[in-house]
Order: structure tokens, then C-alpha cells, then sequence
């Protein structure tokens, strides 16, 4: 049996996952060129516009910026706003490749 | 006899306040609740409160920061009126949703348009179903130790309190009051305990969206929907006469004045003719009901004390199982229908055997004062229409010209 | 029970007065006391009333004061703008703030008449607010005396409640002024 929630009003915890996996939510999916990504490329960090506007917080900024496809639901916000152009949204339909 | 002061409704409130150690005051004033706001500003500014009293804007304002500070865990305490409660409305609902233990007196007022300034209890009423625990004075005293024992039932039940007191004919009236000593306020009322408490080692989003349906979280616990949550707030409320006729006994027991739980009963023994009302006409009522004894018409007064929770069917059925006849006196309508109380208590006798013919009582509105002759005079007049056979009357409008 | 109603002008002190008089009747053992001013909005100068009601039991009825038994005019000049006499119950009393003796007073009707000169018992003493004379405390000497209902000693003690010392004890003395000074005449008949 699930554990029931004990709380008398609205509450609950960020955390990853909160709101169900919603990785299967997505259509496109964004890949990473890192020979363009600004942070790759020149070994420190910088640049991460794609990890602050991510709307899911899913994009982790480290070197290589990685992004979590468990939970990414393929919005594309990410490749549109990287300067270099480092993201391409790529179709999950399987008989594309 | 010396323990008494003799204060005003408005300053038997603060002081109530200032016993109850409010950590935190928001209130924007508005006649007739202007000089309870002054004198908690004063008892702040000279030091005899230690709290954070937060100027704001207006009333809406007002309720946002009693809520923000009651979720962080401070007792808070704010106070208003008429439109300024209308105002405050949705914040009203915030609230009791977030089961936040706010205690904020109402001094009742007419509400526009047109304006009025004056007494009716309009105001409250319209707050009706918003998940606040509403409780009606009778007289000073009766303030002061109501907002004493709200902080206790809030604090308790997790829910707000209105305690809702009649605008100019208590607040603005001097009459001897009781203080308890604050070390024995601090006794019965022991500090807040938060139902949750903004921690970031603990990070929680409050009060985000709930959907439809239940669904399960992170760590798999299934988490309400919206409607279990709201069925936890109804069930708290449901379940909160319990709470509140025991913090009134044990209020009786350490202070020596019972001013009833839920409701109050004046000479019902042997009551034919019983008299109901909320705040001073209740107790104006006692007056008309001793009068009428005089003339040898059994009359009794129950006063309602909680209007919200009403008060439960066995308690309400045993108040009134000798009347043959129940005239109510209200101090607000509900347009297009009738008095509101009449209605809960109507609800209240179904399938209970009672059958008393109920006549509805408009009265008071926009300071219109209503007098214990007068209240005499609409119960002769009600049971001679009943003794004709007149069992189902149409709200009477009380000393108003209707022609 | 006993409903008294104070006639006065906005600034003259009647509500004040008549909180002083509740205190005193509470020092004096009446268990309930009550005093409101008119509800709403006052202004200076406008004719106000306030009332107090005194009683051996806690009060129970807060409608405002229809009639009195006892009425206190705060100014001579109101008899003629209010009409004091149609607030007063038969056989009740008015007291009025005059130079006039009570026969002189042209209250006529069935009504104990009280007069007291607390204007100028207030300028004789020096007893000034903001230049005016000070006459809603020296009335309550005239209450005493009038009526009986409260002593001096509670009135002096309500004073020192809501005063510095030395401000009660100069308005005890127009009291005791005017409770010396105040003349009676028993109703007719």
C-alpha cells in the first residue's frame, strides 16, 4: 500500500521526479554537439544559458553539459536559445534515424 | 471588584491580544475597528507588545501577511470591518486552505452600497463558507475572553477564527471588564505549534497546485487531491465543536466565566416561546425575554455562539425540544431568501421531531437599533399570528417601512 | 436600573464625562455600568449626547438610551436646540450647566431641576483646556449631589484612574466646587 499523505494543506517536496517521469512526454529530443558547446570547448565554466532557461531544470552544468532524459520533455527551449548553436532537436520517432 | 476595568469592546480586544503574546500584527484601520488598531499600534510602539506591527496597504495586504507569518510559525493577530472584509475575502479562503491558526476579530458593519459606518452583521455572514470558524459576542467581557480561547481552538484545530463582535453598540461602549493576569493566559494558551515550518534544510513548496485526481510523489507516497484536501479542511471543521466546548469548560475552570461552547441558553427549562439570536441582540434578547415572563409568556433565549461550525444537530435539537415557537432575530439577510441562521437552524430540526412554527426576524441593519421593547412587541405579534394559525411566516423586516 | 443621558457640544467632554460617571458608579458597587457615546460621526460644536446606564446586575441591554431618568445639559444655551425634556421619564431629573437658580431655569414640567454654575466654577479655578473652561468633570459634582448615586470619594478616585495626579487633583476640586455650588428644586406635585 502506498504511504498516504499526512499533510493538512498543499505541500510538497522539490525534488526530482515531483511531478512523475516525464521523459515519454517528448517527441524531440535535444543532442549535444559538444565540439561547439562553449563550456566543452574551452574547459571551464561558462556560458550555461541552456541549463538557466530550461524550464524542467533538467540540464546539469558541468563540463560536459549533460542533460537528463528521464525527465527532459523536449521542449527545444534549449537549442533556441544556445549561442553557438550547439543543440539539435532530433526526432524520437524511431524509424527516422 | 476593583479587577475590572471599564473599557471599550475595541480595547477589551487588544488587550486580549497583547495577553495572547500576538507575535505579529497586520491591520488596516476601518470604522468602527479604527481604535483596536490604534491601541495595538500603541502597546507595540511603547514596548508592552513585543510584535512586529506590518503597515500595509489595505486589508488584502493585511490577511497575505497573517498568512505568511502564521505558515513561519508567528501567532498573529489582525482585526477589520464591512468592506475591508469584503476585501479581504479571497485571502479569507487562503487562509483556512492553508489551515493557518489566524485569529482576527470582525467588528461587524453594514456593508455597501449604500455606505453605512454603522452595526449590522452583514459582513461576517457574507464570509460565511469560507472555512473560518466564526464566533459572536455578547458583550465586552465576552471578547476579550473569546479571542483568549479562538488562539486555543485555532491553534488546536489548525483552522482560522473569527471572533466577530457588533460594531459601535460593543466597540464603542464602555462596560466593566475582567482581565486575567498574563502569566495565567500564558497557562492556558500554550505557545504555536506549526503544522509546518518554512526550514531550508527541509525545503517545501507550499500551497502548490493540486489536481483533480490523487497522484503519488517522488518518494511514492499518494498525495492528495484537491478535494481530499478540502474534505480534510470540512472534516476539521465537522469535527471542531468537540474542540471548542472543551476549551470553553476549561477556559470556565481557570477563569470562572462559561460563556457556552457552541451555544447559550437563557430560562429554556420551560420555554414555549424561545428568542435567537447573535452578539448584543442576543443579549438584548435575555432582556425582552425577561419581560416577557413578566407578562407571563414562557420565553427563553438561545444564543448562538459558533455560527461556523454550526453548531451539531443533537446539541441544537435538545436547545429547542420544548418550543412551540422560535422568532429570530438577524442582523443580515440572505437576498433572495432569508435570514441565513433560520435557514441552519430549519436544516438543523429536519426529521427531528421538532416542529415549531420559526418566525425570521430582519433586524438591525445599517445601525438601526434595535430595542428589547421592540423585540417584545415583534414576539407578541409573531405568536398571535401563529395562535391564528399563521404557522409559516415570511421574514418580518423589523421597524422597517416596506409599504 | 438607572439611564442617564448627557446633552453637550462636540469638545465639551460628554463622553468622557459620562465614562467618568461609569467608573464611579462601578467604585460605588453597581456591579453593571455601561456608558456610549452617540454612534457616529461627531463634530465640534454639533449638539451630542453619550449615555451611561448604572445598575446593581451586569448589563445585558446595549440599545441606545431612549429615556433618562436623569439628564445633564452641559450648556444652558442647548435647552433651547435640544429638546432635553422629551428624553427625561416623569419624575426624573435634569441638570443643567447655568448661572440660573432652578426656578429660574425655565425647565417647567415634572421634573427634580438641578443647576450648577461649572462654567464659571471652571474659570474661577482655572480649570482651561486649550483656553476653554473645563465644565464635564464639575458636572459630575452636580450628579453627586443631584442624585445621590455616587460619592465624592468615587469620583475622585475615577479621576486619579485616568489622570496624573496632579491634573485629578485640580479637577476634584472643581467637583467638589460644584457639588457645593448646585442648587435643587423638587418637582412639582
Amino acid at each position: 500500500m502506498k504511504k498516504k499523505d499526512e499533510n493538512i494543506s498543499a505541500m510538497c517536496k522539490p525534488t526530482v521526479g515531483e511531478a512523475g517521469r516525464t521523459g515519454d512526454w517528448r517527441d524531440l529530443r535535444p543532442v549535444i554537439d559538444h565540439s561547439k558547446c562553449t563550456p566543452f570547448v574551452k574547459k571551464k565554466a561558462a556560458c550555461y544559458l541552456c541549463w538557466l532557461y530550461c524550464p524542467e531544470a533538467v540540464v546539469k552544468a558541468g563540463i560536459p553539459v549533460e542533460i537528463d532524459l528521464e525527465y527532459c520533455k523536449g521542449c527545444g527551449i534549449c537549442a533556441e536559445e544556445c549561442p553557438s548553436r550547439a543543440i539539435s532537436m532530433v526526432r524520437e520517432d524511431k524509424c527516422n534515424d | 471588584m476593583t479587577d475590572a476595568r471599564i473599557i471599550t469592546g475595541n480595547q477589551a480586544a487588544a488587550l486580549a491580544a497583547r495577553l495572547c503574546d500576538v507575535q505579529v500584527i497586520a491591520a488596516y484601520p476601518i470604522t468602527p475597528q479604527s481604535q483596536l488598531a490604534e491601541m495595538l499600534s500603541l502597546y507595540v510602539e511603547s514596548g508592552q507588545l513585543r510584535a512586529e506591527y506590518v503597515r500595509v496597504e489595505g486589508e488584502h495586504s493585511a490577511m497575505t501577511v497573517c498568512i505568511g507569518a502564521s505558515t513561519v510559525g508567528a501567532r498573529v493577530f489582525t482585526a477589520t470591518s464591512s468592506n475591508g472584509l469584503l476585501y479581504m475575502h479571497e485571502q479569507l479562503h487562503w487562509a483556512a486552505g492553508s489551515r493557518l491558526p489566524i485569529v482576527m476579530c470582525c467588528v461587524n458593519r453594514g456593508v455597501g452600497a449604500p455606505w453605512s459606518i454603522f452595526n449590522d452583521q452583514q459582513d461576517s455572514l457574507a464570509q460565511r463558507d469560507t472555512g473560518w470558524i466564526q464566533m459572536y459576542c455578547r458583550d465586552n467581557q465576552e471578547i476579550l475572553d473569546t479571542i483568549i480561547q479562538a488562539y486555543r481552538i485555532a491553534e488546536t484545530v489548525y483552522a482560522p477564527v473569527m471572533v466577530c463582535y457588533d460594531g459601535f453598540v460593543l466597540s464603542h461602549t464602555m462596560m466593566p471588564v475582567v482581565s486575567p493576569t498574563p502569566a495565567a493566559v500564558r497557562k492556558f494558551l500554550p505557545p504555536y505549534k506549526p503544522h509546518t515550518i518554512l526550514d531550508s534544510n527541509n525545503p517545501m513548496t507550499i500551497n502548490s497546485v493540486l489536481l483533480p485526481n490523487r497522484r503519488p510523489d517522488a518518494e511514492g507516497v499518494l498525495c492528495d487531491g484537491y478535494m481530499e484536501m478540502r474534505y480534510k479542511l470540512q472534516n476539521a471543521l465537522n469535527r471542531s465543536p468537540e474542540t471548542i466546548r472543551e476549551v470553553n469548560r476549561q477556559y470556565a475552570e481557570a477563569f470562572g466565566r462559561d460563556h457556552g461552547g457552541m451555544l447559550w441558553t437563557h430560562r429554556t427549562e420551560d420555554a414555549e416561546v424561545i428568542l435567537t439570536s447573535m452578539g448584543s441582540l442576543a443579549a438584548e434578547a435575555t432582556v425582552a425575554a425577561d419581560a416577557l415572563r413578566e407578562e407571563g409568556i414562557k420565553a427563553g433565549v438561545v444564543g448562538i455562539r459558533v455560527f461556523r461550525p454550526f453548531p451539531e444537530k443533537k446539541e441544537v435539537v435538545a436547545a429547542y425540544r420544548n418550543a412551540k415557537a422560535i422568532i429570530l432575530f438577524e442582523k443580515s439577510v440572505s437576498y433572495g431568501y432569508e435570514g441565513g441562521l433560520c435557514s441552519d437552524l430549519k436544516a438543523a430540526f429536519y426529521g427531528s421531531g421538532i416542529n415549531a412554527a420559526i418566525h425570521d426576524h430582519v433586524a438591525g441593519l445599517g445601525g438601526r437599533d434595535v430595542k428589547a421593547r421592540e423585540l417584545v412587541e415583534a414576539v407578541k405579534s409573531s405568536l398571535a399570528r401563529i395562535a391564528e394559525g399563521e404557522r409559516e411566516l415570511n421574514t418580518t423586516w423589523l421597524n422597517c417601512h416596506t409599504e | 436600573m438607572k439611564e442617564i443621558i448627557w446633552f453637550g457640544r462636540g469638545g465639551q467632554g460628554a463622553v468622557v464625562a459620562a465614562q467618568i460617571l461609569a467608573e464611579s458608579a462601578y467604585l460605588e458597587g453597581f456591579k453593571g455600568v455601561t456608558s456610549a457615546p452617540t454612534f457616529g460621526p461627531e463634530r465640534r460644536g454639533a449638539p451630542v449626547t453619550a449615555s451611561t446606564r448604572i445598575s446593581e446586575d451586569p448589563i445585558r441591554m446595549f440599545s441606545q438610551v431612549e429615556m433618562a431618568d436623569i439628564a445633564i445639559v452641559l450648556d444652558d444655551t442647548l435647552l433651547g436646540v435640544v429638546d432635553v425634556k422629551g428624553r427625561v421619564r416623569k419624575g426624573g431629573t435634569i441638570i443643567v450647566n447655568t448661572s440660573c437658580k432652578p426656578e429660574d431655569a425655565a425647565i417647567n414640567g415634572d421634573f427634580d431641576v438641578a443647576t450648577v454654575d461649572a462654567t464659571g466654577i471652571a474659570l474661577k479655578l482655572r480649570l482651561l483646556k486649550e483656553g476653554a473652561p473645563v465644565i464635564n468633570t464639575p458636572l459630575l459634582g452636580a450628579f453627586a449631589k443631584a442624585t445621590g448615586i455616587v460619592s465624592l470619594e468615587n469620583i475622585e478616585k475615577a479621576l486619579r484612574s485616568k489622570l496624573p495626579a496632579a491634573v485629578a487633583s485640580q479637577n476634584f476640586e472643581t467637583v467638589r466646587a460644584a457639588y457645593e455650588g448646585t442648587m435643587t428644586k423638587k418637582a412639582q406635585g
